[in-house]
């Protein structure tokens, strides 16, 4: 698996992976689709809270499951910085995988596309395609690794601030 | 304006005639000279030039159509005024798919359908069409208002989108097959699809439509280095759709190694990206006008000016259901297929033996058909090696999970609702 660590792969593997390939207009082949994803994103999470790197929230938002959203955090320099965290379900799942954004990051880096969808590595397309991936391993090898690199590079940079030291510079600002 | 400046002008005359000091003649003329000059600007604003009826071959400055239907006159193009006839979507509204619209615009296509989610920003001024005072604007809207301008002939619907989503897909789909009664034309449906994206599962979902349609399409695509292109024609059922083989680009000759991706996702440049408008809406063109050859896949290395081409066969084990669908009807149409390339093979002999008894070949060239010209350039099918200059886009999986990991139903609920909030509990504890 070029371009992932080793700690990533094992944790994919252990995602349980679906069965029933259908897409949001597939009727009740979604809904059993839509089950497989929700056994695979509790397990994931369930995983993440006992190895002690619980890092994102996520549930549908309308009945029909096509549109995700929660929050991802990434700890840099002992500090916990925190981002909302949104997909739809494209119509042409599960050939294609979701886009995940983080619409707060819009604009703020090079390595995300139009509406603060993050860019991924050329990797990860023909993984999606050929392994019986969900939501779960969406985010274990999407967003997960993009967050270990890019937020070091943010914080850094000072794109983005701790919301600790946001509330400071406003005060301060209306002192 | 220029009644409040006719005035001013008749006021100066007035002021002159009483004030009668010559000493004042010099700034008079002067003042005079600027109203003129205000008037003459004014005048030359924006003129908006009203529609034509009917395209006319007529040699005069005041024909929008004159070098267009030329073509006709040369016999380039049989008959250019069904171009009126066609209406064409193109799916996204980017450097390559703005350009496109205006050509197809200037062209004076029927009927265009623009899709785009996002809005002009100052950091599309790289490229070509869209003006800095267009920033903010949704892209569709603010090329409906240059392209109406430009011609005001083409029934113009703007579609500012989501075309991934469930609901946004429906709504494509319905604008594809769907009558524009807003005209008087009465046009249904569109003739064709240019896809104009820049991303993978965009293009996923445009095959999707396509297939599911019978939609003839055109995709292109600029490579994220900016340095070379493609397009590829798409006949559901005839030749491989976006989901059949993994996707072909054009090999730019730069080293992926050193290929310095770190901060960015994608470069552009606004003369790649008119060589590929220009090459996709000369294939439309081809396609829609009936003339020349239809590039199956023609691929624009800007390194080194080069042109691969190539063609595709469908893939027997298509993943997408409605290409499987295609690809059968397709061939139960055969017998029709022969039939007709019979008739026209005898009709193009008849005609040969009629020019042969008409001409002495002095100078004894002879007539390459158009199946020659087409089996010496375009190269077959892709099962075997792929032709030089064209790679995958995509590197291949190297790991395949195979079976998935036995689920301990027990310790799952099988209701969407239990398990729902079984995540949700998870997620507060
Ligand atoms: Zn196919």
């Amino acid at each position: 698996m070029e371009g992932w660590d080793p700690n990533t792969k094992s944790t994919l593997t252990q995602i349980p992976l679906l069965s029933t390939r259908a897409g949001p207009r597939d009727g009740a082949a979604w809904t059993q689709r839509l089950k497989e994803e929700y056994r695979a994103l509790i397990a994931y999470t369930g995983m993440n809270k006992s190895n002690d790197n619980d890092w994102f929230r996520i549930s549908a938002t309308n009945p029909e499951g096509t549109h995700w959203s929660g929050k991802c955090w990434y700890v840099h320099n002992l500090r916990k910085y925190e981002f909302d965290l949104q997909f739809d379900i494209p119509v042409t799942y599960p050939a294609t995988s979701p886009e995940i954004e983080l619409p707060q990051l819009d604009g703020k880096t090079h390595k995300m596309y139009r509406g603060g969808k993050i860019c991924l590595t050329v990797h990860f397309k023909p993984l999606w395609a050929k392994n019986w991936f969900g939501i779960a391993h969406g985010l274990c090898l999407g967003l997960a690794p993009w967050l270990a690199a890019e937020i070091p590079i943010l914080v850094d940079s000072g794109a983005v601030k701790h919301k600790d030291d946001e509330v400071i510079a406003s005060t301060t600002t209306t002192e | 304006m220029e009644e409040e400046l006719r005035a001013m002008a008749e006021d100066l005359e007035e002021f002159k005639r009483i004030s009668r000091e010559s000493v004042h003649a010099d700034l008079f003329a002067q003042l005079q000279r600027r109203v003129e000059k205000i008037t003459s600007l004014a005048k030359s604003g924006p003129i908006r030039r009203s529609k034509v009826k009917d395209m006319s071959a007529e040699v005069v400055d005041s024909n929008p159509y004159s070098r267009l239907m030329a073509l006709q006159r040369m016999g380039i193009v049989k008959d250019y005024e069904r171009i009126r006839n066609f209406s064409i979507a193109i799916v996204g509204i980017g450097g390559v798919g703005s350009v496109a619209a205006e050509m197809l615009t200037r062209c004076g296509i029927g009927r265009l359908l623009l899709y785009d989610y996002d809005t002009v920003e100052l950091a599309n001024m790289n490229r070509l069409f869209f003006r800095p005072d267009q920033v903010g604007m949704t892209k569709t809207d603010a090329a409906v208002q240059t392209l109406s301008d430009i011609n005001p002939d083409v029934v113009l619907e703007s579609y500012s989108m989501n075309i991934t989503t469930v609901k946004g897909f429906e709504t494509f789909t319905k604008s594809l097959t769907c009558q524009n009664t807003h005209s008087s034309k009465h046009f249904i449906g569109v003739d064709l699809v240019l896809s104009c994206v820049d991303n993978y599962e965009a293009r996923m979902v445009v095959n999707q439509a396509c297939n599911e349609i019978n939609l003839t399409w055109i995709e292109s695509g600029v490579s994220e280095d900016a340095v070379s292109g493609h397009i590829q024609l798409l006949i559901p059922g005839e030749t491989a759709c976006f989901a059949c083989v993994p996707p072909l680009v054009v090999a730019s000759g730069v080293d992926e190694k050193t290929l310095k991706r770190d901060g960015v996702c994608a470069a552009s440049l606004p003369t790649t990206m008119g060589v590929i408008a220009g090459l996709l809406v000369q294939n439309a063109l081809k396609f829609l006008l009936k003339f020349g050859h239809v590039s199956p896949y023609l691929g624009y290395n800007a390194l080194k000016d080069f042109f691969p081409t190539m063609s595709m066969k469908p893939n027997l084990q298509c993943s997408n259901n409605s290409c499987l669908d295609r690809q059968r009807e397709y061939v139960s149409r055969k017998p029709e297929r022969d039939a007709a390339a019979k008739a026209k093979e005898a009709e193009m002999l008849s005609e040969a033996v009629e020019t042969a008894l008409h001409l002495d070949n002095e100078w004894n060239i002879s007539i390459v058909g158009d199946d020659d010209v087409e089996s010496s350039n375009a190269s077959s099918s892709t099962s075997g090696m792929l032709p030089d200059g064209l790679i995958h886009e995509l590197p291949t999986a190297d790991f395949h999970q195979k079976a998935p990991i036995a689920q301990d139903s027990g310790a799952f609920p099988d209701d969407l609702d239990e398990l729902r909030k079984h995540l949700d509990a998870l997620n507060a504890a």
